[in-house]
């Protein structure tokens, strides 16, 4: 069983080292679009200051979204997905090996760039910590989710942008939860209540998301 | 005695049951609906703080219960069609996701409407307008997926999970909003209504939400029936109907 979700999340990280390319992308989307926005609002650190926690989570929203397609889809295109729900394991654990390298190959980046988007934010180094606390809980989440998503949209037309239409409103809560930590930490409130909270909607999430994703890969493919 | 429920689950004969009930349901919404207006415009008493324009609840307050509740219906007919494959089911849950949503769009509306003369603004990032702002949201992701998937069964499915997955994050989203308000507006408007409500304006309000409800069923009926209509379009009874 464990070698399976081993085996699993082996693979895809290896595909994903031998294709640098595409996995940059996703990175280097992350760090543009949370640099449009001082472009657009202006260079005021008071300003950038305050919209700096909500800006690089929403940026890290639309990140994970936009490298979801890459979960299943080119393993579907191939044929490899229909294989792998073949054998006789678990589709459950299928879901949650492919969520689970998701979050090793976008997540986990994102978490190591957000220090660089903080400095351009302006934020003090302890809400930077905090800031890296945040995405280390929540991202797993995206990801988590965005299997659901990535699932239920297989091999449609205009799977980018309906994935979006789909998911975006399922990561309100990470969003807020998310960036009130930082915001929090800022305030001298403390971050501990948000991210206990983001805790616990990662456990919640880590119970339901893998089986109601596997249904999904069985519907979308019979 | 005993009503056989696996004998309507069958959409042949819920064609013929639902066409003898759509006029039924159909015409206690619009009677009741003319007593709730008549109720809320000319027998509730003007409002000392909000003049007039309160009436705009008598609207408002039964399209948000039912976007609500319209949502968690479709959520228990999606489960209901997940658990015992019945296609009726998942008829049900497309039938009234497009109502849901109306209701939630004429909420969002009128919630508008009220706001600009109360609290000077068309919007509020109050915690309810923001949930059911998502609420909006959240039918259009499941309307949009089954528009995107041609094979109906596939569509079912895929729509009934999907619905699944928001109603277990709909009280999720809705804490998280209201946790977010509290900490980001502290001293702003308040929605919280004067404890007492006049016992007329409380009528007129449920008068409202029964002919909602009532319109609600009748409308979800008849789209069933379209679609019964569509998915059977090459059984012999649909072809015995068509050229009766």
């Amino acid at each position: 069983m464990l070698s399976f979700l081993f085996t699993v999340i082996r693979r895809d990280l290896m595909l994903a080292a031998r294709r640098r390319g595409d996995w940059l992308t996703s990175q280097f989307f992350f760090v543009m679009v949370a640099s449009m926005f001082p472009l657009g609002i202006g260079p005021d650190p008071v300003t950038l200051k305050l919209i700096g926690p909500g800006v690089v989570w929403v940026s890290a929203l639309l990140a994970s979204l936009l490298s979801l397609p890459r979960l299943l889809a080119e393993d579907y295109r191939d044929g490899s997905l229909e294989q792998m729900l073949l054998t006789p394991q678990p589709p459950v654990l299928l879901a949650l090996g492919k969520s689970l390298a998701h979050w090793l190959i976008y997540g986990i980046p994102l978490l190591i760039i957000s220090p660089i988007l903080g400095i351009q934010f302006a934020l003090p180094a302890e809400a930077i910590a905090v800031l890296m606390l945040s995405l280390l809980i929540g991202t797993p989440i995206l990801s988590l989710l965005g299997s659901v998503g990535a699932a239920l949209t297989l091999g449609l037309r205009g799977s980018g942008v309906l994935l979006t239409l789909l998911i975006l409103p399922l990561y309100v809560p990470v969003l807020i939860f998310g960036a009130g930590a930082v915001d929090a930490a800022m305030a001298g409130t403390g971050a501990e209540s948000h991210l206990s909270l983001l805790g616990a909607i990662l456990v919640l999430t880590l119970l339901v998301a893998p089986w109601i994703a596997a249904a999904a890969l069985k519907v979308s493919i019979e | 005695m005993a009503i056989n429920l696996y004998y309507y689950a069958s959409p042949a004969t819920f064609y013929q049951l639902s066409g003898k009930l759509i006029p039924w349901f159909g015409w206690s919404a619009v009677i009741l609906t003319a007593i709730g207006l008549y109720i809320s415009f000319f027998m509730a008493p003007t409002d000392f703080q909000q003049g007039e324009a309160y009436r705009i609840i008598f609207i408002h307050v039964p399209a948000a219960w039912m976007s609500m509740f319209i949502y968690l219906v479709m959520a228990f007919w999606g489960a209901i069609g997940l658990a015992f494959k019945t296609r009726l089911s998942f008829m049900m849950s497309r039938a009234l996701a497009p109502t849901g949503a109306l209701f939630t769009f004429i909420a969002l509306w009128t919630g508008a409407l009220w706001g600009k003369p109360m609290w000077g603004a068309w919007w509020v990032w109050d915690a309810r307008l923001t949930s059911e702002l998502i609420l909006l949201f959240l039918y259009i992701g499941i309307m949009a997926l089954w528009a995107a998937i041609d094979d109906p069964q596939r569509g079912d499915r895929a729509g009934a999970l999907l619905t699944l997955v928001g109603a277990i994050n709909v009280p999720i989203i809705y804490f998280s909003v209201k946790w977010w308000n509290t900490l980001h507006q502290g001293a702003s408007v308040s929605l919280t209504k004067a404890p007492s409500m006049a016992k007329i304006m409380l009528i007129g309000m449920l008068v409202m939400a029964i002919a909602a409800w009532l319109y609600t069923i009748a409308v979800a009926l008849y789209r069933v029936r379209t679609l019964i209509l569509e998915r059977e379009r090459n059984t012999d009874w649909v072809k015995a109907l068509v050229e009766k």
